[in-house]
């Protein structure tokens, strides 16, 4: 026990925890803070604005499996991550918050930045907590790490009134932190397992959805594993992209309503549907009544109250992904030796085939761009991605063969997330190249932070497929709404080059494919910032597209005649 | 109308616990009907009964939801065959009339009710019994004239050797 203030204690008790950047804006209420930032080695990174430093704090999270730490002031810097941490916490990200706030006598009173952060946080964090004793900041930054990053990982926010940090109080770094209602589960039931062994062995026509919860588990390589001792194709949703290679001959690639077409077609015809790591969010399953109709269902999730949420199953497995897959090879192996069904594996192959994607046209198609991407990238490069139908073509198109390389915000579609997202996600591994692929209406809502990049030296490079338009809800306007365009439009002065050289990014547009090719060699190998403008046909829609309630079956190939 | 649920927690007694459990009820579109709370002898722990109306699935993956929150210890949708619960009112009524009076207390008696404050012209009671007697017994007196009445709400637990925790 050592006496100290809260300031220090909590910038040790950080330390402790093993954090090594803090993003953030400083303010009134983080001064105490701030000035003992000086004495510590954890890198400090200075954001242009709070959403900004909780999406590299995201980034960082999903890139290094370690929680990500955001840091603002009270009042507007609180309510400015509301939309970053809402994004951690719908992607089951650890990213931990800390907020200012006004001394402890003036809450409750309007002060001067002062704002019921706890109150506003608390339907989009998985805990949230205002310290009220400086001898309790040890505690609550222990508590705040655990919790955020264990069990179903999410986003949690800790408060820290300006008198804890100034005040002096004895610390115990070393208090216990357990809540007797929270007991994440890890392993999971052998029986239910064995269950699932059991019923997978006699599948005739297995499918394997993987979610989430598997890339966040590290269990790509068990998933891979256990997709191969079945014979059985392996779908992903968003978040689950990557978590089986992109190139494996058993993935099928994205399911739901930009899914591809051997996935949406064959996850219906499956017998046994294995689910793990999946909350079926309506993006993901279509229409409820079409979606595998005649399979049993095995749901395998770390968080129990999604197992029957959405979708009910036969058999349940509340667990963590990484032991639950292992168990089930381990038991499925004890069971037989394997094999699968040659029909079934046939039918598989033949379906790849006759859904290859079509050969590059001349022009600079959506599709072109990102294969040019993938082909410019290093196997090991991380891709973040905006929102919107650049994220689909992404989510359709750009091959993955590392888990956890793909990092995308699916569950909110936070538009701006990308950008810092990558500077994040570049802090976090500065040994890869971290490349965002973003649209024009993304890019423009948190372009600012490139002046992050430049000026803390985390390069990253960007790709803005500009259509000069919010083009997913054009498609859907050209789809649905009789072509009435609506405040989708953008007929920007401004020009991205230029704007961007200004933050001291490299900045470039192309108009050809062969130049596209050129610039992003060129970026790729570089170490400073890059942004490439491509301009795209405003009037080109993403398929495949199941439409809003239809079933996976419902597939939308090409432009209505 | 739907059936009422008797919900159980124990939670931890923290300031802000009882706001997030009544805003899981609100974001999914529930109207808390009774609400009942006090913290345990050990002060630890806050002992909560809610009762709320709902289709018993819906209330089942509320109740999930809840199970999730890292200050709640134990939830539980309770078998109502299998519970015993009590509901308390006190009741303030208008008796200037001296029939009135009469049958007031004849009524409070009636209910084994206790009388906790006589005026000239008012009488306080207090009932407990099952939701359905103290809201008869509420009947009963609305026509002698309520001057006022507050209510508990249900407190509930289950019978035998069966608890929370």
């Amino acid at each position: 026990m050592t006496e100290m203030t809260g300031a220090r204690a909590y910038i040790r008790a950080l330390e402790r925890e093993g954090v090594t950047h803090v993003f953030g804006i400083t303010g009134a209420a983080l001064i105490p803070i701030c000035d003992e930032m000086l004495d510590t080695d954890i890198r400090y990174v200075p954001g242009v604005h709070e959403q900004g430093s909780a999406h590299m704090a995201d980034g960082y999270a999903r890139a290094s499996g370690r929680p990500g730490v955001v840091q603002v002031t009270s009042g507007p810097g609180a309510t400015n991550i509301v939309t970053g941490v809402a994004t951690a916490q719908l992607d089951s990200s650890p990213l931990v918050a800390f907020t200012g706030q006004v001394s402890m006598g003036m809450v409750g009173t309007d002060a001067f930045q002062e704002v019921d952060i706890i109150g506003v946080t608390a339907s989009i964090t998985k805990w949230n907590h205002q310290v009220r004793e400086p001898g309790r900041i040890p505690w609550a930054v222990k508590a705040a790490m655990y919790v955020a990053n264990t069990g179903r990982k999410g986003a949690v926010l800790v408060d820290l009134p300006k008198n804890v940090t100034t005040d002096s109080a004895e610390m115990d770094f070393d208090a216990e932190v357990s809540f007797p209602g929270y007991r994440p589960r890890l392993q999971p039931d052998p029986a239910e397992l064995e269950w699932a062994a059991r019923v997978l062995s006699e599948a005739r026509q297995p499918v394997i959805v993987a979610g989430g919860g598997v890339v966040s588990a590290g269990a790509g390589r068990e998933l891979t594993e256990l997709a191969e001792l079945l014979m059985a194709p392996t779908a992903t949703s968003l978040m689950g992209k990557g978590s089986i290679p992109s190139n494996h001959p058993l993935s099928l690639g994205l399911l739901g309503m930009h899914g591809r077409e051997e996935a949406n077609y064959l996850v219906p015809d499956a017998d046994v549907l294995l689910v793990v790591g999946s909350r079926f969010s309506d993006r993901t399953t279509g229409s409820l009544a079409g979606f595998a109709p005649g399979a049993r269902i095995i749901h395998m999730d770390i968080d129990r109250s999604e197992i029957d949420k959405n979708v009910e199953s036969v058999i349940k497995v509340w667990g963590d992904a990484k032991p639950c897959i292992r168990g089930l090879v381990d038991q499925i192996r004890a069971l037989r030796a394997g094999g699968g069904n040659g029909e079934w594996v046939h039918k598989i192959e033949e379906f790849r085939r006759s859904y290859e994607a079509p050969e590059d046209a001349d022009g600079i198609t959506g599709l072109a761009v990102i294969r040019a991407i993938r082909h410019a990238l290093p196997g090991d490069a991380l891709v973040t991605t905006d929102v919107g139908q650049h994220q689909m073509l992404a989510a359709l198109h750009y091959d993955v063969y590392e888990p956890g390389t793909f990092l995308t915000s699916g569950g909110l579609g936070t538009m701006g997330w990308g950008t810092p997202a990558a500077i994040g996600a570049k802090a976090a591994r500065p040994d890869r190249v971290v490349l965002n692929i973003s649209g024009d209406g993304s890019f423009a809502m948190t372009e600012n932070n490139l002046a992050v990049a430049v000026d803390e030296d985390l390069p990253i490079v960007v790709v803005v497929l500009n259509n000069h338009m919010l083009g997913m809800v054009a498609q859907w306007q050209r789809l649905f709404m009789g072509g009435r365009y609506s405040a989708v439009k953008r007929e920007y002065t401004l020009d991205f080059t230029e704007l961007v050289k200004t933050y001291g990014a490299h900045g470039v547009k192309t108009e050809t494919m062969k130049e596209l090719n050129t610039e992003l060699r060129r970026a790729v190998a570089a170490d400073y910032t890059t942004v490439i403008e491509v301009p795209i046909d405003p009037e080109e829609n993403v398929y495949p597209m199941i439409p809003p309630g239809m079933s996976l079956k419902d597939i939308l190939t090409d432009d209505l005649p | 109308m739907t059936p009422l649920n008797i919900i159980s927690l124990m939670v931890e007694n923290k300031p802000g616990v009882l706001f997030n459990i009544s805003n899981n009820f609100r974001r999914k579109g529930f109207n808390i009907h009774s609400i009942t709370a006090i913290a345990g002898e050990d002060v630890d722990t806050t002992r909560i009964t809610i009762t709320v109306r709902g289709d018993a699935h819906e209330i089942t993956k509320l109740v999930e939801q809840i199970e999730k929150m890292v200050d709640v210890i134990k939830v539980k949708r309770l078998d109502p065959l299998r519970t015993v619960q009590r509901d308390l009112a006190l009741v303030k009524l208008s008796t200037a009339d001296p029939m009135a009076q009469e049958e007031a207390l004849d009524t409070i008696n009636r209910y084994k009710g206790q009388i906790l404050d006589i005026k000239p012209d008012t009488i306080i009671a207090e009932v407990t019994g099952s939701v359905n007697e103290v809201t008869e017994f509420m009947r009963d007196v609305k026509h002698i004239g309520i001057v006022e009445a507050a209510r508990t709400g249900i407190t509930a637990i289950e019978k035998g050797w069966i608890t929370l925790e």
